[in-house]
Order: structure tokens, then sequence, then C-alpha cells
């Protein structure tokens, strides 16, 4: 059971400003019913651009409901410019706080209310600034690398478990967790000892070994290409390794897939030059 | 603030009966049954007077056949380490796509080690697609692991028929029936079962105890290797107090089994029925047919789980739920996801699951405060038969 706080359930038992506003001046409507929360914030703004009126609609757990509650209680009054500033972390404090896998929660009643302030300024209001500019890491839940910047920086985030408690990012397949964890070091500056190992064989200081490339090329199709596959119900086997030449066999859905050759040299090709050295080259074994 | 406990497929009450006979083993009778003196060797006859309740329950005649193990868990784990022990060659496994994990993320395990998987998919009612069983099976398959009835939707499969499948391949065949166990009668002397998963906290005796029953002839490798416990089969001192339990609790539910195939289920079927009939858009998941007496799991549609549950607990009904925010994942529940229930019905999933310890007035109670809270989170939420993407 979750640990909520006596706030959490007062404004989940008892929401504050449920429902829609008439003739609203602004909305805002964030997430899907596959992702198991979604929110849709209407607001009403007086002539001195302040929020006289807000009022939500929010299909989720109790702390996605709080969360929702608690949103409309901290803007009503403010202007738009302040409004803005109220970060997901207000939320989560006006709330005593929410478990850290229910803090996705308050980001999404931050994202809602910049949402309908954007569209209420006329900028284009089915995505945000973000999503436009990213693209999609963790594919099943559509979520950007641009947001998984911003959770990370806003938040202090330092783990791919804690990315995914903040925005959902890597909480399924996990496919993307390689990535999540470059935008993480990426953020904070940080190489990984296989980057610095990466840079070194490129800048000729260090020999990659025969014994640690075929250790790498293991790594890399169990932990980066096998999951990315098995989302399309796919598989692939490591053969052997001659020289730059990387001898695999595509196996389940992707055997039979007409696209598999793309698959070959678009992805898995591609995926094993960037980790592990740009030299290799792909050959498909026929089972 | 009573408890209505309506979640009997999570765990159980003990029964007061049951109690009482484990007390004495943790008081004065403290004894290690593998000791030479009388006052610890004594305690060997009352194990197996409990080892002959529980074989009773299950029809099995030779109650040498049962191991006493620590839990469920430990059960499938045992069945399965024993199967793939006995034929290292054979590197295929065939299993469902709706195990409890104390299967399924066995075989994953499995899996990463190189074993090809095979996991039959169920069709919207919850059923097995079996023709996916006749065509993958082959020489290779160690193991068949398919659990008897399913913990989230109580749907019973059809293990017999399963089993004469497996037997032509010559795998062997283990079923968890942990949730059937107790539930449903069972006979293993006209069985094609080699081996069979129980747990003993399902079934009103307490945590903490199970039992794995294994067909004479079928080939055994102990999981737990130690002392010679349970024929050398599972080594660890034996919790003495609890299979004592475990064992009254077998006898007690062979008395109550028609009780719960009858009482039970016309207060699961009156609380489904009313609920049906009161609250809209809302459906059934599983058979209705081939199901478990005790377990409804009834999804309410644009409203999400945990919200449901916690409204519930405000009056003291304790349920569950299949919806992402209650597993602490991110997904609904891999049950919903393999039937193929639809996003905006697999979030809003809950579980009733009752006992013979539940009253009509339990279920007079769920039927009169439901209503409401589902009113109140769909006045909440922004999907409705209109809107929902």
């Amino acid at each position: 059971m979750w640990d909520y706080t006596e706030k959490v359930k007062d404004h989940f038992l008892n929401p504050r400003n449920v429902g829609e506003i008439v003739n609203p001046d602004a909305v805002g409507e964030i997430g899907n019913i596959r992702c198991g929360d979604a929110l849709r914030l209407s607001l009403k703004i007086d002539d001195n651009k302040r929020i006289v009126d807000a009022k939500f609609k929010t299909f989720g757990c109790a702390s996605a409901i709080a969360s929702s509650s608690a949103l409309t209680e901290l803007i009503k009054g403010l202007t738009l410019d302040e409004a803005l500033k109220i970060s997901n972390n207000d939320i989560a404090e006006y709330l005593g706080g929410l478990p850290e896998e229910k803090m996705h929660c308050s980001v999404m009643g931050q994202e809602a209310l910049e949402k309908a302030i954007n569209s209420y300024r006329g900028i284009k209001t089915d995505e945000t600034e973000e999503d436009k500019q990213g693209n999609i890491v963790c594919k099943c839940f559509g979520v950007t690398d641009s947001k998984i910047k911003r959770v990370v920086m806003e938040n202090n985030l330092k783990t791919v478990d804690e990315v995914t408690n903040y925005c959902k990012a890597g909480g399924a397949c996990g496919s993307c967790h390689d990535e999540i964890e470059k935008i993480i070091r990426d953020v904070h500056k940080i190489k990984s000892e296989k980057d610095q190992e990466q840079e070194e064989i490129r800048q000729g200081k260090k020999k990659l070994t025969n014994i640690r490339k075929i250790q790498l090329i293991q790594e890399t199709i169990d932990h980066a290409i096998k999951p990315a596959l098995r989302h399309a119900d796919g598989d692939l086997e490591l053969v052997d390794v001659d020289g730059d030449k990387v001898y695999i066999r595509l196996k389940g859905a992707c055997s039979s897939c007409r696209s598999a050759g793309m698959t070959l040299k678009g992805y898995i090709e591609k995926t094993l030059r960037d980790s592990v050295i740009d030299t290799l080259e792909v050959i498909q074994e026929k089972s | 603030m009573s408890v209505i406990y309506v979640d009997n497929n999570a765990t159980t009450q003990i029964d007061p009966i049951v109690l009482e006979q484990m007390l004495p083993f943790l008081k004065d009778g403290y004894g290690n049954p593998s000791s030479m003196h009388t006052f610890g060797g004594n305690i060997t006859s009352h194990i197996n007077t409990a080892r002959g309740r529980v074989a009773a329950l299950l029809g099995v005649s030779d109650s040498s056949e049962i191991i006493f193990t620590s839990c469920g868990t430990e059960s499938d784990n045992a069945a399965i380490y024993s199967a793939l022990a006995a034929f290292p060659d054979k590197r295929h496994i065939i299993t469902s796509q709706v195990e409890h994990p104390a299967v399924k993320n066995v075989f994953d395990y499995y899996e990463e080690k190189g074993y090809r998987i095979t996991r039959i998919s169920v069709n919207r009612k919850g059923r097995l697609n079996l023709d996916e069983l006749k065509e993958s099976i082959d020489d290779e398959t160690a193991i068949v692991s398919i659990m008897y009835a399913n913990n989230e939707t109580g749907v019973i499969f059809p293990i017999e028929e399963i089993g004469s499948i497996v037997k032509e391949k010559g795998a062997l065949f283990h079923t968890d029936a942990v949730q059937a166990v107790g539930k449903i009668p069972l006979n293993m002397n006209k069985s094609t079962v080699d081996m069979l998963s129980l747990s003993g906290h399902k079934l009103h005796a307490p945590k903490g105890v199970g039992a794995l029953y294994v067909r004479k002839g079928t080939p055994f490798h102990a999981f737990m290797i130690g002392g010679h416990q349970e024929h050398g089969r599972r080594g660890g001192t034996e919790n003495v107090a609890s299979i004592i339990g475990l064992g009254k609790a077998c006898e007690i539910a062979a008395q109550y089994i028609d009780d719960e195939n009858t009482r039970v289920r016309i207060m699961r079927d009156k609380l489904e029925d009313a609920i049906l009939s009161s609250v809209a858009h809302t459906f059934i998941n599983g058979d209705r047919n081939e199901r478990l007496p005790n377990t409804s799991n009834i999804s309410f549609e644009y409203i999400e789980g945990e919200a449901i549950l916690l409204m519930l607990d405000k009056y003291g009904i304790c349920a569950s739920s299949g919806s992402a925010c209650t597993s602490g994942s991110l997904e609904p529940s891999h049950v919903m996801r393999a039937m193929g229930v639809p996003y905006t019905a697999a979030h809003g999933s809950i579980r009733f699951s009752l006992s013979r310890f539940n009253t009509d007035n339990d279920i007079n109670f769920i039927i009169e405060k439901l209503p409401a809270i589902i009113e109140k989170l769909r006045n909440i939420s922004l999907f409705d038969e209109k809107k929902v993407y």
C-alpha cells in the first residue's frame, strides 16, 4: 500500500474544483487512457491575465486526483506568469510529499498547466515546445529526450528508476534504459567508463583486443538490441565474430519479417558501431 | 470499523481451529522431528498425519508423494528446477502467458540462461489457446507448467486435457494449483499431473508453508539441498506448527468444498449480478462458466483501480486490482493485457475473492457502497463512453 500523506488522502477523498469551466479561456489536456492517467485542466482568465477559476477532470489513481486538486488550489488567483513558475515539486510539496513512484502525477499537473497557458497565448496546443523539439526515447509511453532532460535537470535525478518515477520513461519494456542513462550522464556531464574506453580506442590511445570486442558486442546485443527486438516479438543470436565481421542469426518474428534487412543494417549494425567500434559489419546467417 | 475481507486470493484468515491445533507445537511440543529422543521423534507422527490430510484433499492415496515446502513459490521453483535437472538435454519449456510471478519469473530467468520458452496465449475470456500447445510441444520439451486456475480472474484451465497432450510427448507436467486447492475438488489419483504446487495461506493455514505433490516415478532433484528431511527431497528442519496447520486446514477444506461450491458461489454470483445491474459500463473479466466459485474480476470502465480500492478501503472493504498503479509498475497486469482487455477497462479492474468466512451481510454492504464510489470517480474522470482515446 502506498504511504500517502493525510493531505494527499484529503485531496483524493474530497477533491477541490472538480469539473469543467463553461466557456473556458484556456484548456490543457495531458496523458491518455493507455498510460493510466490523464488530466484536463480548464481555466477562466480575466483581463489582467489572472487565473480567476480553475477546474479539473482526472482519470488516474489517488495521487493523480490529489495532484490535480492541489494544482487548481495553487494556481487560483495567480497571474499567468506567476502560474508558469509552479513546478511539479511545488505541487508535491503542497501535498506534503508524494511517494517517489508517484512523482509523475505532479509532473502531469505541471504539464497540463503549461499546455493550458500556451494554448491561451496562441502557442500550438497539441504539442508542447518540448515535445516538438524532442525525439521519442521511451516508445511505450511516448516520452521524448527533451522531457527526460528537463525532469532530470529540475529534480536532480541520478538513476533510471528515478526518471521512470518522474515521467514514466523506461517503465515498461526497458529497451530505452541505456538511452536514459546516457541522458542522465549528459545532463550531469558524467562520462561512463564505457564511453571513456570507447573514446580512448577511437583516439588510438588504447587497443581494442579481440576478447574485449566480442564482449562488447555480446553486451550490446543482450542489453540494447535484444530488448528492442523483443518489443516486436523478434530475437537474434550472435553466431561468430571474425575481425570486424559480426555474424548473427535473426529469430522469432524477425526471421520472417520483410523489413529484417533494414533492421539489420539500419538498427543492429548502427547500434553495434555506436557502442563498440565503427568499422563493424553485420552479416546475417541464414537459419 | 469492521473489515470486510474479500481479498482471499491474496491471503486468507487462519481458521481458528487450525490455529488451535498449531499452538501446542509452538509451546511445549517444540522438539525436532529428526531427534533420536522420544520428545522430538514423536513429532514425526504428527507431521505424517498432516501429510495424510494434504494427500486426502488432493485425492492422493500414497501420502509419500507430498513434500512440505515453505510456500507456493518454493513449490513452483522446486518443480521447475527438478524437471530441468532431470532432463538436462531438453531445452524447451512451455507455460502460459498468465502465470503467477512464482512461475512466470522463474521461466524468464531460464530464458536468460538460454532456454527456449513457449508462452501459450489466452483469448478474451482468459481461456488457453490449446492449439499452441499442440503445435509447440516436441521431443525437446522438458516441462509444461500451467496453472490450475488463474489468481486474477479465477478461470480454471482444462488441466487433464493439457496433461494428455503433454504425456504423448513424454514431457513432465507441473501445475501451480495454489488458487485451486481447497476451492474445487481435485483427484490426483486419476490425473495426468506429475507435480502440483499448493500454498497454506490461501486455504486458511498460516503463511510460510506449502507443499509440492510429486507423482511416484517422477524423477526428482532436490531444490533445497540439506538434511535428510522429507526423504532428502527438501532439506531444512520442518516448520512443524505450520505443517500441522496446513494438514488441519486441508482436512477442513475437504469438508467445506461443497459449501465453497454452493454458498460461496451464490454469494459471489449475487455480488456480480448486483454490480452489473446497478453500475453501467461494467463487465466481468474471465469465462463465467469455467471459474473458481469464489473469484470475481470486474472492470469498471473509465476509472482507475487504485482509486476504487482506496475508496473501498475507507469502508473497510479489502479487495485488489490489476491496475498499473497498484502493482508499482506502470502497465496494467500481464493477465489483463494477455486477455486483450482494453486499456479503458484494464486499469479499472477490481478483484473480489471470497471465502467461506464471508457472510451475506458482507456482500450486501459492498453492494450498498460500491455504486456511489464508482459514480464519484466517474464524475472526476475526463473519460466516458463518448470520450475515449
